[in-house]
């Protein structure tokens, strides 16, 4: 009994966090964004405009829940569920600190990478039930792009992976005591434009180009089913964010200060450049896209995983075959 | 490649630049003495109305924001029985003071005057008219002008000669 | 761990049920993929972890999703779910129905007397089937992955022409 209420306890904590964060993020977006472009950016409501996130979801909640009448209506309502449900169900396998993790599997990150993928359906839903030729064409964007760059991030991951010789999250961040793994292995940086695609954040925002696609897969939605597309956007750069901290960053590890005061710290930084590279690169065309995914990364990615896999063999003594009696090939 | 790391890069140095907005409510920028604002009607340094009726800044306005109608006082003095300007219309083009042969219409610097209602933003001859001089202090039409109005006869304005008696023979 | 068994099959044959019946294609696949998802379920709670999570990974989240971008690309209207309704009327379903009826029969009736769920399965982690793919299994694996390479290479040349 004990253990449910610790647990329930924990989802909740995670998820008033979580939403508070995603919330803070649109502040800290808009107000970075302004940094540097010479801007104030949000600064009239409450200190800073710390409160504009709250005016937002005021006027989010308040406006006219329409829903189109060629739409496909269940199938629309749907859509922006789906992301939001995805990406925070992913976090149950995120530890935040030591013990604070909502479930301890032992296949936490093809866990991340199961919900990453199904979280490809808001997006493709939300294109076709919308019955228009802009969100149609978003959502086949959306489709394309998460699909590709999904396997490159699934193969940059195996570099960890095999270093830490483990699928829990709690083992990888423990294997890195030593060293943060982004060194050993140079998945990180496979593994940060994938993640970029796989939110679809610029520069990778083909699936909503505002300038050629209105505002793409969302165009129909309103109120606060774009609320959750809004959502599900922010909480999907914080997901990809505490996963790079944790795969490759040394996730709660560090010196002096909190376990979870460093998790925190971290991901903030990752954000940050999350950020950054928005304020600062172009959106490439989409073949030049999934040229980018298949002809660059998708080598890359092997080769890493190829580089990293020889340099544990030489540099440990580990059985090639770890089985034990099947030492021999067959 | 290796250019957008160098992008990437030069955009986070913006972020220790100065930034170039003006917090307007707070900050009010420097409005110059000649800048094109909100319309007025001036008068002259004794009091009196400077429009003269003339119609020149209704002809001259590009986008006929300008309605007035002439009327006479007893005196003399020509004035506008009413004038109004219409701002929701107006493009502040500032043609209205150029075409003006008295001043009297001038534009200030002042552009804050955003209103609710479109109908507000119809100024009448009250709204318009101030108690100063405006940009030319000393200026006086009817001080300058050779037409005769009570308590100035002909040629008994500034820099005015006598008119000449046209029946006399002296040169 | 044996009621969320129960509970995933059942959802499991309710959507394979609805995505057998529906008229609306994108319906129909939304059927079909939570019906893998309760799979993946089932498989986790007969404690195949690793199998699971493929599961979801590889079909709910890739291949149904490559289904729904073609289903997307057709120009599909409400004229055709009239077809679709017109085509699939009891007559057409009712000899495959029966057919796969008796089936189902001889399966209950095989697993009857037996134990239906595993109940102290040991969990199988990601590191068992590793082992055992690459150590008695290595020639299954090799074979199978060359015939997706051949798989590969024969879409790659039917697609340049």
């Amino acid at each position: 009994m004990q253990g449910i209420i610790a647990s329930v306890l924990t989802i909740a904590f995670v998820l008033i966090a979580l939403l508070t964060s995603s919330a803070a993020l649109i502040w800290a977006e808009r107000s970075l964004l302004a940094l540097w472009q010479d801007r104030y950016g949000p600064n009239r409501v409450g200190p800073l405009g710390l409160f504009q996130p709250v005016a937002d979801m005021i006027k989010i909640f308040t406006k006219d829940d329409w829903v189109p009448p060629f739409a496909d209506r269940p199938v629309f309502v749907l859509a922006p569920a789906i992301i939001v449900i995805t990406v925070l169900t992913a976090f149950a396998v995120m530890p935040f600190a030591p013990g604070v993790l909502v479930a301890d599997m032992d296949i936490g990150v093809l866990f991340f990478l199961a919900m990453s993928s199904l979280s490809i359906y808001s997006v493709v839903l939300a294109g076709w039930s919308s019955n228009s030729k802009y969100a149609l064409l978003g959502g086949l964007r959306g489709a394309a792009q998460m699909l590709s760059y999904e396997i490159f991030m699934g193969l940059s991951i195996m570099g960890v992976v095999l270093l830490a010789g483990s699928f829990n999250l709690n083992d990888i961040v423990e294997a890195q005591r030593n060293m943060w793994f982004f060194i050993p292995s140079s998945g990180l940086f496979i593994f940060f434009p994938a993640g970029l695609a796989e939110t679809h954040r610029l520069p990778f925002d083909l699936p909503e180009a505002e300038n050629e696609l209105v505002a793409g897969y969302h165009t129909e939605y309103s109120g606060l089913k774009f609320g959750m597309f809004y959502i599900g956007e922010y909480l999907g750069v914080t997901l990809i964010a505490s996963m790079i901290t944790t795969l490759f960053l040394g996730g709660w590890l560090g010196p002096v200060l909190p376990p979870a005061v460093w998790f925190i710290l971290k991901t903030g930084a990752v954000i940050v450049v999350f950020i950054l590279l928005r304020a600062s690169l172009p959106r490439p065309r989409f073949d030049q896209l999934m040229g980018f995914g298949w002809k660059a990364m998708l080598p890359l990615a092997l080769i890493n995983l190829l580089v990293t896999g020889g340099i544990i063999l030489a540099l440990t003594d580990a059985p090639v075959f770890p089985g034990g009696g099947n030492a021999e090939p067959l | 490649m290796l250019s957008l790391f160098k992008t990437a890069w030069g955009v986070f140095l913006r972020a220790f630049e100065k930034r170039v907005t003006v917090s307007y409510p707070e900050e009010r920028p420097y409005l110059a003495p000649r800048f094109r604002g909100r319309i007025i009607l001036s008068r002259d340094p004794d009091g009196g109305e400077r429009c003269v009726a003339c119609y020149l800044c209704a002809a001259a306005c590009p986008v006929d924001c300008i309605a007035l109608d002439a009327a006479e006082t007893e005196d003399g003095r020509r004035y506008p029985s009413f004038f109004r300007i219409n701002f929701s219309r107006c493009i502040f083009c500032g043609y209205c003071e150029e075409a003006c042969p008295t001043y009297a219409i001038q534009l200030t610097p002042d552009f804050e005057m955003s209103e609710y209602a479109r109908q507000s933003l119809v100024y009448e001859k009250e709204d318009l008219l101030i108690s100063g001089t405006g940009k030319y202090p000393d200026y006086n039409f009817y001080r300058v002008a050779g037409l005769a109005i009570k308590g100035k006869d002909k040629g008994e304005a500034e820099n005015e000669t006598p008119p000449v008696d046209i029946r006399g023979l002296m040169p | 761990m044996n009621g969320l068994f129960y509970i995933a099959s059942m959802i499991a044959v309710i959507a394979t049920f609805r995505a057998v019946t529906g008229a609306n294609a994108v319906h129909s696949l939304l059927y079909l993929t939570v019906s893998l998802l309760a799979s993946a379920a089932i498989f986790y709670s007969l404690g195949a972890h690793y199998i699971a999570a493929l599961e979801a990974i590889i079909y709910a989240g890739a291949v149904m999703v490559l289904f729904l971008f073609v289903v997307m690309m057709l120009s599909y209207g409400p004229g055709q779910e009239a077809e679709e309704k017109r085509i699939t009327r009891p007559g057409t379903w009712a000899g495959p129905a029966v057919l796969a009826g008796i089936l189902l029969f001889e399966l209950v009736y095989v697993l009857i007397d037996r134990e239906l769920v595993p109940e102290n399965a040991a969990a199988h982690g990601p590191k068992a089937v590793g082992i055992a793919l690459f150590g008695p299994y290595l020639i299954g694996v090799e074979l199978a992955s060359v015939l997706l390479l051949v798989g590969l290479l024969g879409a790659y040349h039917i697609g340049r022409k």
